[in-house]
């Protein structure tokens, strides 16, 4: 074990300038790498969905022609799901596993940094097809052929930038495991690790289990259309259904690898701010980890109208209505360890409360997409499109941005400005919903997704859906204006923060050393 | 204290549940699912009313307590936290209780499942085969057989001519369906997966490239039925939309033998010369509704992705090569081979009309028996 | 505690990229375990893309089944494609023949492929045939015209509640996959 002098004189080893952020192996650094790149990825993808938004507001073709706004929803999915809201999540993994659980730093350094750069290239390469011939990639992003073979020159750059994407998501993956399985602190049991930390580790499982078939599944396209392999050419005996299959065989648990982490973050949030332990921790550790399984289960309720034999439409649907018990528990949970708390509602509170009532939401509509018989009706309606971004807006970066307000004082010793933190949620909350509320009456009205131009009919949802996005973008300037704010400078924050915090990050300064725990502390 | 609230969250419920029925009755606000003109969609309906129910019940029952405990539990009221963090009797009682309410519900939703697979037994069959951007559609019994493409105008859409009613909604030729009859779908596609779907006949399918897939439907109010594709298949994703027309059983019957008299009607036509401003006037609508996706309205294409036709080498080149080009497209391209779309008349007009528009000023005039002949 | 430490690290990486490489196999394994299943429940209207053996030659006369023809040709290829006739009715059992027409429309020699395809899905299962053009590539020379034979068979296992059967063959250009 290191001692304090050794630790000291490591301390100052870094080189300083650009190269400390190239060659940085300190999890700190990287963490901050990946939540700098995470928010870049998140304007970028915003300013997609504003193009879409302003395409939408009105009916008739205004700003864009028809493939180019198909570019756009595909990018816009793209960016954000995997350049959005996979690396925030392992931003927050990196800053705070090993604080958590009492490591010096993540078991695997070098590959830390290996993982993070890899990914500005991945999107430098997705970005860069915008400008080629035949455009960017158009036939969203759940690339079915035979549609994705009808892209231009931008195909084998969609297939390579997948698979880095891949690569750097399994790579801090296998860090996140190799981390909590062996540098815990002693006395750190399993079932002692903090809420976030079990949610980050059940979801590095499902990224090495999930991501290689992704990886696998956009190899066979790649094939299919430079090798004369027939995967999915019916032609040659394959099928272009099976793509669906594989695609959703990772695609359903990718949805829980972009929402199990957001439960452990809301998991925290509220016992500090209710002054009450967590209620059920060891039921929520085992409904994330029901919900983990269940999600290799139900791919197919993605696919319920491609034609499938009864006995399989039936299989799919219970299943999936399965996943509502554990996911109820997690809601029954939070909402009891609330009950009878002494709460005070600061900007992360505010943040994870919204959470759970948007993404109970989205839980319900979800609910309702289970069922086959109406899901013929729903299918790629704008009721799927609000879905999806309750539970992945209001669900997953609500809680990602509940995070950095609760942890920023900690990384970085100063308090934000809780006025504008509150005002960002309140704007936050209220666009949201003026933004996504009404795709659930365009979805049940026949609103088709994916379109650019839409019936007369459709046109007032669409003006107030449009408005409310263009007020969420915006808003979110206010979010990078105080994340910029707070790290330049504040008020000092106390090593606690929050007066109901536990755990072992809050008893470290703030700022936190460079290397965390160089001497592990004891747990209780 | 748990009976009053499920009384209180099933008078919420209720209340909000009338809220969507007295909206759903002034349908063309379009907040909620349409019950449709099926047995199929009315079960959708039904199904989708009562999840939607049951949701609202458990929001108000969650939510409430949620509220009451942010109202009443928070530290400026001066309250002590409590520490209690588990109950296993509560804990097992909130996993057993959903499941319950889940089970309740897939029952019915099992029943319309089944109800909706059963395709047996139909009384006409009509084959849908989706095309980049339009559809087909075979009667199987009776050989009629035609395409149906979006009607609505280029200007409307780029808003220099004001919206029709049923923007995006139109087509030239819609499908006809008798009436209390039950039709059967059977549907694929030529290129790309596309998805067939008309919300008030309840039913939404994928149409896939070298297979067949199937459903049903028995409208049971006369009445014209529209919807869209809901599959993105690239483009024009957007603008392929479908009507359906359900006719009584004799207006049908009426319907099948104009059909069959136009077919035959078509064929003399074709057996006649035609004359410059016959064909140039049928041309420029063929054009219109199947060409100008592309090429664009202004015969200019799109610079990179679809040749220009204005002076184009292929329009201002030797005729034959030009009715081959659009009866047999170019494979590995996006054109299209329109032999079994178009018929000769209508074949022989574009023709005609693309080397004589935009200045091409050929003079060239095809007949509808030199596309005969060149099929 | 540190060897230990590191030990276990090494361990748990091991551990970590078998699964991915586990994995990397696992869904290419999945194409033929998709193929199989296809086979075993229908799945997708998949049917045999080669002869069957008919054993039992007996039919069930009590009971008659529609069989329904569809072709389509794939990618507007310039082929007349259709069938003979558009329905059949058949007994459970019963072996019968019925033809397809096809027609080259082009001035060059042509490669297609048929693909059958069968609705309802559980059908495909019971739905055999011995002599079919789809199981071989098709040559068609410039302008050919041809009637291709089929011969098949609606098993007597047939699913009470299936009265109609519906069999479709796209044809696909050959070439075009090549190129």
């Amino acid at each position: 074990m290191s001692t304090a002098t050794t630790h000291d004189a490591h301390h100052e080893e870094h080189p300083s300038g650009l190269m400390r952020w190239v060659t940085t192996t300190n999890h700190k650094d990287i963490g901050t790498l990946y939540l700098l790149f995470s928010l870049l990825m998140f304007l970028v993808g915003g300013a997609m969905a504003m193009v879409i938004r302003a395409e939408l507001f009105e009916p008739g073709l205004q700003f864009v022609e028809p493939q180019f706004f198909n570019s756009m929803t595909t990018m816009h999915a793209l960016i954000m799901i995997f350049g959005a809201v996979m690396p925030a999540f392992v931003c927050l993994a990196n800053w705070l596993i090993p604080m958590m659980i009492g490591a010096p730093d993540m078991a695997l350094p070098r590959m830390n940094n290996w993982s993070f750069w890899i990914l500005p290239f991945a999107f430098a390469i997705l970005l860069s097809t915008l400008f080629m011939e035949g455009g960017a990639p158009a036939g969203g992003w759940t690339m079915y052929p035979p549609l994705v073979m009808q892209t231009g020159n931008a195909f084998p750059f969609l297939i390579f930038s997948v698979h880095l994407m891949g690569i750097s998501s399994i790579m801090g993956a296998i860090n996140v495991i190799v981390t909590i399985v062996n540098m815990r602190a002693p006395g750190m049991t399993m079932m002692k690790m903090p809420l976030f930390v079990w949610t980050w580790l059940i979801t590095a499982y499902l990224l090495i289990a999930t991501m290689p078939v992704l990886a696998g599944a956009v190899t066979m396209l790649l094939t299919d259309r430079f090798f004369d392999t027939s995967f999915f050419n019916a032609a040659g005996g394959g099928d272009p259904v099976m793509f669906q299959h594989i695609f959703w065989f990772f695609g359903h648990p990718e949805v829980y690898i972009l929402i199990l982490q957001a439960f452990g973050i809301v998991s925290q949030i509220i016992p500090t701010f209710a002054r009450k332990p967590l209620f059920g921790y060891s039921s929520m550790v085992y409904a994330t980890a029901s919900i983990a399984f269940l999600s290799f289960i139900v791919w197919a309720h993605h696919m319920f109208t491609v034609g499938m034999p009864l006995t399989g439409e039936l299989f799919f649907m219970y299943a999936t209505m399965l996943i509502a018990v554990p996911t109820g528990v997690k809601v029954f949970n939070w909402v009891s360890t609330m009950w009878r708390g002494a709460m005070t509602f600061e900007t992360p509170m505010l943040f994870a409360i919204g959470f759970v009532i948007m993404f109970t939401i989205g839980g319900f509509s979800g609910l309702m997409l289970a069922m086959a018989p109406v899901d013929f009706q729903y299918h790629d309606t704008y009721f799927v499109v609000a879905h999806f971004h309750y539970v992945l807006v209001t669900g997953a970066v609500f809680a990602i941005m509940g995070a950095t307000y609760y942890w920023l004082p900690k990384w970085t010793g100063h308090m934000y400005n809780e006025k504008l933190g509150k005002l960002h949620f309140w704007l936050s909350t209220i666009s949201v919903n003026v933004l996504f509320f009404p795709q659930h009456f365009l979805g049940l009205a026949g609103m088709p997704r994916r379109i650019p131009d839409y019936s007369v009919q459709f046109a007032g949802f669409n003006e107030i859906s449009s408005i409310g996005g263009f007020a969420f973008g915006l808003t979110q300037l206010l979010f990078v204006y105080i994340v910029f704010k707070t790290i330049k400078g504040g008020e000092k924050a106390t090593d606690q923060v929050w007066e109901g915090a536990h755990g072992l990050e809050w008893t470290l300064p703030s700022p936190p050393p460079y290397h965390s725990f160089s001497t592990a502390p004891e747990v209780k | 204290m748990l009976v009053t609230k499920t009384k209180r969250a099933l008078t919420a419920a209720a209340g909000i549940a009338a809220l969507f029925g007295a909206t759903s009755a002034a349908a063309e606000y379009g907040l909620n699912l349409t019950t449709g003109v099926t047995p199929i969609s009315r079960e959708a309906y039904d199904l989708h009313m009562l999840i939607l129910e049951v949701c609202i019940g458990i929001g108000v029952v969650v939510f409430g307590a949620m509220f009451i405990s942010i109202i009443k539990h928070r530290k400026s009221r001066g309250v002590q936290p409590s520490q209690f963090h588990e109950s296993t009797t509560v804990e097992i009682l909130w996993t057993i209780i959903p499941f319950l309410i889940l089970v309740g519900m897939a029952i019915p939703a099992t029943k319309a499942l089944v109800a909706m697979e059963d395709t047996s037994n139909a009384d006409l069959s009509i084959k849908v085969t989706g095309y980049q951007w339009r559809w087909g559609y075979d009667y199987v019994d009776n050989g009629i057989s035609f395409i149906s493409s979006l009607a609505t105008p280029k200007d409307q859409i780029y808003n220099k001519a004001k919206k029709d009613e049923h923007y995006l909604l139109e087509v030239d030729k819609p499908l006809v369906v008798p009436v209390n009859k039950k039709v059967r779908l059977l549907i694929t596609a030529n290129d790309v997966i596309h998805a067939w779907w008309v919300p008030a006949l309840g039913m939404k399918k994928d149409a896939i490239p070298g297979y067949i897939n199937e459903m049903w439907f028995k409208v049971e109010k006369a009445g014209t039925y529209r919807g869209q594709c809901a599959e993105l298949c690239g483009k024009d994703h957007g603008f392929m939309p479908i009507v359906v027309v359900a006719k009584d059983e004799a207006d049908y019957e009426k319907w099948v033998a104009e059909q069959k008299g136009e077919a035959k009607a078509d064929e003399q036509a074709a057996q006649r010369t035609w004359s410059r401003d016959e064909l140039m006037a049928r041309g420029e609508k063929v054009y219109n509704s199947s060409c100008a996706a592309c090429h664009q309205a202004n015969g200019e294409g799109v610079p990179g992705a679809f040749p220009a036709l204005k002076g184009g080498a292929v329009t201002t080149g030797p005729v034959a090569g030009h009715i081959s080009l659009v009866l047999n497209g170019k494979p590995g391209t996006a054109m299209a081979a329109f032999a079994n779309q178009l018929s000769d008349v209508e074949l022989a007009a574009v023709v005609t009309y693309e080397r004589n528009a935009w200045g091409n000023d050929t003079g060239d005039m095809v007949q509808p028996s030199d596309v005969k002949a060149a099929r | 505690m540190g060897e230990e430490v590191e030990q276990g690290k090494k361990r748990t990486l091991r551990q970590t990229l078998f699964i991915v490489g586990g994995m990397s196999l696992f869904v290419f394994a999945l194409v033929p375990m998709y193929g199989l299943l296809c086979d075993l429940t229908g799945l997708n209207g998949k049917t045999r893309n080669e002869a069957q053996e008919v054993v039992d030659v007996s039919p069930d006369t009590s009971r008659t089944v529609t069989v329904e023809f569809l072709a389509s040709v794939n990618e507007s290829m310039p082929w007349d494609f259709r069938p003979v006739v558009a329905r059949m009715t058949v007994h459970p059992g019963e072996v019968k023949q019925t033809s397809f027409l096809a027609r080259n429309r082009t001035s060059t020699e042509m490669v297609g492929q048929a693909i059958p395809s069968v609705t309802p899905g559980l059908a495909a299962l019971h739905f055999k045939k011995t002599e079919c053009f789809c199981f071989t590539e098709q040559k068609f020379a410039a302008g050919e015209e041809r009637e291709m034979p089929l011969i098949f068979m609606v098993d007597k296992d047939l699913p009470e509640h299936i009265s109609t059967v519906t069999l479709a063959y796209t044809f696909f250009d050959k070439q075009k996959l090549v190129d």
